[in-house]
């Protein structure tokens, strides 16, 4: 067809052919893996829940999620209860799109989240299992921009809605080896027993510079050393989701009792 | 077809003779960040030798209608498709172990491994000493990968394979882990001794002063 490799014609040839070829490759490839991807995801997040409460064990993930965690949808703005089944609900795109979501903007933004969900999924997780009816405890999604990336946890309160039980950075892509160490157990462990709010209810949680948080402070944690832009993240996102735009209406109507009664 | 004998060194070679990290110190950047575990390298060895064998595959085969002044653009979109199809490939089958090593299997795109082998080889070479030229190399490189986690595991967490070996003293047991063994440098450091042995046994490897 072409008389020389290197004529103007084949050359376009095939660069256009070998495009069409390679995308449709990749097309393929991605439509067809989705569902079990889905489906990954959907069982990382329900292990990373597990594991912030210290339910995770050896076994079936999906059955020990089951009995052991209960998934409810709360309106951030009001702090109600939404009667919405929570598997149908998708978190991560109703937290961009605008029509469930509010623009934060100027001091509102401070954890560098652009926009929030109007509805967030709330996780309760019962030691006994759900039907005991013995909650204890509550796993918050939060998120916020650290140095490099958007970091997700999982924030887990005692019963008191205010006692920290643990945090789990799941999904983060800061420096590995500095600001990556927000996903270390020994330096999430500093918050278990901390108190997220002081006494008239502002967030409280305070990320020093290393070695400045005092043991005996009940809202004082030690930064990560090399990673102060990280460390910033992880404070705003704690004094964002703690605060009124976050999770501080639905946290008062569990102080409140709000839980007791159904 | 070629000769078992030129098979057997296309396939083999790599390992020890002619391996791509420790001999032509390649892919270097990979082998700092995925050796901390056995099973990451493991992966990742398997990944890189997919696609090297399939990129030499396939760029042999059109080797004869590249034209030369895109046939860099050309690897590269070879190489960069067959990528994203192993990592989605891992992300649906393998999904801790994909979330673990995160950008490095994209990074696989920017391994001189992949690259050298279809500009080196691949594009002078039949179809099917190509392939097995990029399982070869795939090979060396897992072989490298796998001693250097090995020792970085072992000595670092106490474990192979996630299944614990030494005790550690944080669990009741007598092995205090060295910590630098989970950092990059000492990954730089074993590749260093090792290209060491590995010449002293084979001094024809020794560049000339």
């Amino acid at each position: 067809m072409f008389s020389n490799n290197d004529s103007i014609g084949k050359t376009f040839f095939v660069v256009i052919a070998l495009c069409l070829v390679c995308a449709i490759l990749v097309s393929t490839a991605a439509v067809q893996l989705r569902p079990k991807q889905v489906e990954n995801k959907l069982l990382d997040s329900q292990k990373n829940v597990l594991a912030v409460t210290g339910l995770l064990a050896d076994g079936n993930i999906k059955e020990l999620y089951t009995k052991h965690i209960q998934e409810r949808l709360v309106d951030l703005n009001t702090g109600e209860f939404v009667d919405m089944a929570p598997e149908s609900y998708d978190y991560r795109r109703a937290m961009k799109a605008p029509e469930s979501s509010i623009k934060l903007e100027g001091a509102d933004d401070m954890a560098s989240i652009k926009s929030r969900a109007n509805i967030a999924p709330v996780y309760f997780a019962y030691n006994d299992g759900v039907e005991s009816g013995q909650l204890s405890a509550i796993v918050l999604p939060v998120h916020g921009y650290g140095l490099w990336s958007t970091m997700h946890a999982f924030l887990a309160l005692d019963n008191d809605g205010n006692t920290i039980k643990g945090i789990n950075y799941y999904e983060q892509g800061e420096t590995a080896g500095l600001g990556g160490e927000v996903q270390n157990p020994k330096w999430t462990a500093q918050f278990v027993g901390k108190k997220l709010l002081d006494e008239s209810g502002a967030p409280a949680i305070k990320v020093m510079k290393p070695g400045n948080a005092a043991p005996s402070s009940a809202h004082e944690v030690d930064g990560l050393s090399g990673a102060t832009l990280t460390s910033n993240g992880v404070q705003n996102t704690f004094d964002f989701w703690a605060g009124a735009k976050g999770f501080a209406p639905f946290l008062t109507k569990v102080r409140d009792g709000a839980l007791n009664n159904g | 077809m070629a000769s078992a004998k030129e098979i057997k060194t296309v396939l083999f070679g790599p390992i020890f003779a002619n391996n791509p990290i420790a001999l032509q110190v390649l892919g270097i950047c990979s082998a700092l960040a995925v050796t901390t575990k056995m099973e990451k390298a493991l992966v990742m060895g398997i990944a890189l030798t997919v696609v090297t064998a399939f990129s030499n595959l396939f760029i042999s085969l059109i080797r004869n209608h590249i034209p030369s002044s895109v046939r860099i653009i050309v690897q590269m979109t070879i190489i960069a498709s067959l990528v994203i199809v192993v990592d989605q490939v891992l992300k649906a089958f393998a999904y801790n172990v994909a979330k673990e090593l995160s950008v490095f299997v994209g990074l696989i795109i920017t391994n001189c491994i992949v690259m050298g082998r279809a500009e080196a080889y691949a594009m002078k070479t039949g179809p099917g000493m190509s392939f097995l030229d990029g399982i070869g190399n795939g090979l060396g490189y897992s072989v490298l990968l796998l001693i250097v986690a090995f020792i970085r595991e072992l000595f670092g967490s106490g474990t192979l394979f996630g299944v614990e070996i030494l005790p550690l003293v944080s669990a009741g047991g007598w092995y205090q882990p060295m910590g630098m063994m989970l950092i990059a440098p000492s990954a730089f450091i074993i590749i260093g001794l090792l290209i060491w042995i590995l010449r002293t046994f084979r001094p024809e490897q020794v560049e000339k002063a």
